[in-house]
């Protein structure tokens, strides 16, 4: 795939990466997590800066996924999963008994690798959120779903069909409509799980555009494959391999100049 | 030979041999089902036999068939006809055997009539007179066809009114007698046998009593504006008066054109779906046992969708998957393997004589010992079918849920929602295409199951529908008639089964074609919500 050079570190981002890095909005330490016997992550330790998108790269079953859905513990749905260390979200302890899972997943919202917009209109996907939350007045619903799309760069494209089932639109219409129904709840973080990679390049370009807009207003991290993805829309990337973070750091200094062996042998394409 | 094996062709065609032999048994059976039943309702024309020995047998021609036993010397076989004769009160037997050898002419004369009687089955041949008490208002054929075509529509609306008095009316009035009566039987088990209320009802019983006797005396005043009749002079030179109040319809079948022939075929067709019946079922309509069927298949819907949605919710959604789980899934599938006789014992066991008895002990003392719910009736028998189709439910809603992507469920708990929201706005609308299946089948089952009704509230004949004008409206705990039922009966258990055969066809036809009306009112509604609600498929 071309790299989109026009969205690549935009002067401005570099220009804020001067200033000292802002409060991390996610916070891992020591994080180790098993499924059952087998451990899947072991002693993570990072920080993700707000209003910033992180990449997480590695080589499939490396525990991306799995250390993303430690965050808005979707892991808990999965029988027999045990976590250690600590994970914050803004100052929230994720893992602490008193936390809420219901209000924390409001606040970390997410997109999957597949898209998965509700059977219902592109309307109601979108009102969901909002509609769980307690909003019932119409007026405040139709305000919150043009907005979303608008953010999701959907609206001029749906606005006439806004009552049409959503499995109507095409691949890449529906991933975007699942960002739109992610951000319709204003969460602070958005995770994304590797949400190209079922898509078309210029599907693909669109969503990386998206992207670039929406870490104005919200804390992005995205797990990806494709590491020209990750070089062309991140300000930070993560390395890992086999449940290890192996590196961490600004997204132009880990491609130019990577401090473990592992990390430059990946992303030469030396194994992977 | 080898290839010719391996190249699947065998295959292929034995595939395609075995579809090919359900549809025909399917095509078949719906064929002999669909013939015999619409042709019920075809107008017949009455033959006038003349035989060898002078006698003479007039009726419809029904069918022909060959003489069983040895075969005459040199001859062909010898064939004999049956004859559809009619005026059973006269000749005993609606039917008789005519053999052909002794046939000497048979001729089709266009005066002849059949009258269809309220009682004793049909009237067959030709008009004498028509009179009014014992003056002759019209003698001969033609004139006395013409006066009593025109006297029917008159008798039919007189008829009509009695019955509504004597059902609607004195209904009501009967009704509120036994209200009254079960209230002072209340007061009585009270000890209160004296006294201002026991003094109001008694008072109001003497009221419905003087309302009772004046319906009496109007019924009375009406049978006596009954005073038609109509001669027929039968086969054999009889003749036979028949009271025009007793007359359904007449006419000259070998005297009508096409129109008139279509047109008494809708009437009849019409009489069969929405009228009572008549002569032990054998005749009339089948309206009632109808009504029954779609009502109690509707009840059981009701009853049986909740309980195994909610069942199969729980067993996929909520419980701990593991042996016990599996071993409660394995027992609800091999609960649909269980005789249908089987549940319909436990439903008279438990529903009509535990719960039923129970209810009747606690609500309707003053009725005991005659039974009010713990006697089978049409919520009995509904909760038993629900009850026996409930494993279809589950089954079909359970494997709707594992088919839900996982993906779907993630991405709403993803957003905040709590397991119930998601469960409630996400799965059950994905899920509901499944479960309207589930019910389709559960309602085609309960459609065309007998077995377990006979013990649970099915009668050959009820008195009233569960539903009518007194309230509550709604009596759930009568008896009532059901189409399946009704073929049994009258197929198998009426005195006049030749009579009646055709009866069990049409009354099959029409039991196919509710089942297949309520299933297609399904497969469209679960054809809209499967276009509204289509899973996610990328």
């Amino acid at each position: 795939m071309l790299v989109n050079v026009q969205v690549q570190a935009p002067p401005d981002g570099q220009g804020r990466l001067e200033t000292p890095p802002p409060a991390p909005a996610v916070e891992a330490h020591q994080l180790s997590m098993w499924y059952g016997q087998a451990q899947a992550l072991f002693g993570i330790t990072m920080a993700v800066p707000r209003h910033h998108v992180t990449a997480l790269i590695g080589p499939s079953g490396c525990g991306k996924s799995t250390l993303l859905r430690c965050i808005n513990r979707l892991n808990d749905l999965i029988d027999g999963v045990k976590v250690a260390g600590r994970l914050r979200v803004a100052g929230t302890d994720v893992y602490d008994p008193a936390t809420d899972v219901v209000t924390l997943r409001r606040r970390v919202g997410m997109v999957f690798q597949k898209s998965n917009p509700f059977p219902k209109t592109i309307y109601e996907n979108v009102a969901y959120g909002p509609r769980i939350l307690g909003v019932t007045r119409r007026v405040e619903l139709d305000e919150i779903v043009e907005r979303s799309l608008r953010s999701a760069a959907l609206w001029d494209e749906v606005r006439d069909r806004l009552h049409e089932s959503a499995l109507s639109l095409s691949g890449g219409q529906q991933q975007r409509l699942c960002i739109a129904r992610a951000i319709a709840v204003e969460p602070e973080v958005l995770l994304m799980d590797e949400p190209c990679s079922a898509l078309d390049p210029a599907a693909t370009a669109k969503i990386e555009d998206l992207m670039t807009g929406l870490k104005e207003r919200y804390t992005i991290v995205i797990v990806t494959h494709n590491m020209q993805q990750a070089a062309r829309v991140s300000d930070f990337t993560g390395f890992m391999l086999l449940g290890e973070l192996v590196e961490f750091g600004l997204t132009r200094d880990l491609f130019t100049t990577p401090r473990d062996r592992r990390t430059e042998d990946y992303i030469t394409g030396r194994f992977g | 030979m080898r290839d010719f094996w391996r190249s699947g062709d065998p295959f292929v065609w034995l595939t395609g041999a075995a579809l090919a032999f359900a549809l025909l048994m399917v095509l078949g059976l719906v064929g002999l089902v669909a013939i015999h039943g619409l042709g019920f309702f075809w107008p017949r024309e009455v033959a006038r036999i003349t035989l060898v020995d002078g006698g003479v047998v007039v009726g419809e021609v029904v069918e022909r068939e060959p003489i069983p036993g040895p075969l005459p010397p040199g001859g062909a076989r010898p064939f004999r006809i049956k004859v559809k004769q009619g005026n059973r009160d006269l000749f005993g037997a609606d039917f008789v055997w005519v053999e052909e050898s002794r046939i000497a002419g048979l001729d089709r004369p266009a005066g002849l009539v059949m009258v269809e009687r309220r009682e004793w089955g049909n009237a067959y041949g030709a008009i004498r007179d028509v009179r009014e008490g014992d003056r002759v208002v019209a003698a001969g054929g033609e004139a006395g066809f013409a006066a009593v075509t025109e006297r029917l529509p008159g008798a039919l609306a007189l008829a009509r009114q009695i019955r509504r008095i004597e059902r609607d009316e004195v209904g009501r009035i009967n009704y509120g007698q036994e209200r009254i009566r079960l209230q002072l039987r209340r007061l009585e088990l009270r000890g209160v046998r004296e006294g201002p209320q026991v003094e109001a009802l008694r008072a109001e019983l003497a009221e419905l009593q003087a309302q009772y006797d004046a319906r009496v005396k109007e019924l009375d005043a009406l049978k006596a504006r009954q005073t038609g009749a109509l001669t027929l002079e039968v086969a054999d030179g009889r003749a036979m008066t028949i009271p025009i109040a007793q007359i359904v319809r007449v006419v000259r079948p070998n005297a009508m054109g096409t129109a008139a022939r279509i047109g008494f075929y809708i009437a009849k067709v019409w009489e069969f779906v929405t009228g009572d019946p008549r002569e032990a079922n054998t005749e009339g309509g089948v309206f009632p046992a109808m009504f029954g069927t779609v009502m109690m298949v509707v009840l059981m819907s009701l009853v049986v969708a909740p309980f195994g949605v909610l069942a199969a919710f729980y067993l996929r959604e909520y419980a701990q998957q593991g042996p016990f789980v599996s071993a409660v899934r394995i027992a609800v599938n091999n609960l649909a393997g269980v005789p249908s006789i089987v549940f319909g014992v436990f439903g008279l066991g438990f529903f009509v004589y535990f719960v039923g008895g129970t209810i009747d002990r606690v609500f309707f003392p003053e009725a005991l010992p005659t039974p009010t719910f713990g006697t089978g009736g049409i919520l009995w028998a509904s909760l038993t079918l629900a009850l026996l189709t409930v494993p279809v439910v589950i089954v079909a809603t359970e494997e709707g849920l594992a088919a839900i992507p996982r993906s779907l469920r993630e991405g709403s708990l993803a957003l905040g929602a709590t397991k119930l929201e998601t469960t409630v706005r996400v799965v059950l609308p994905a899920v509901l295409p499944s479960i309207l299946t589930g019910l389709i089948l559960a309602m085609a089952r309960a459609a065309g199951e007998v077995a377990p009704l006979m013990i649970t509230g099915v009668v050959k004949l009820a008195p009233a529908l569960p539903i009518d004008g007194f309230p509550p409206y709604v009596h759930l705990e009568r008896k009532f008639m059901h189409l399946g039922f009704h073929i049994y009966d009258v197929g198998f258990q009426s005195p006049n089964v030749d009579a009646a055969r055709p009866m069990v066809f049409a009354t099959t036809l029409l039991l196919l074609v509710i089942v297949l009306v309520l299933n297609l009112f399904a497969i469209a509604l679960r054809n809209r919500l499967r276009r509204r609600y289509a899973a996610a498929a990328v």
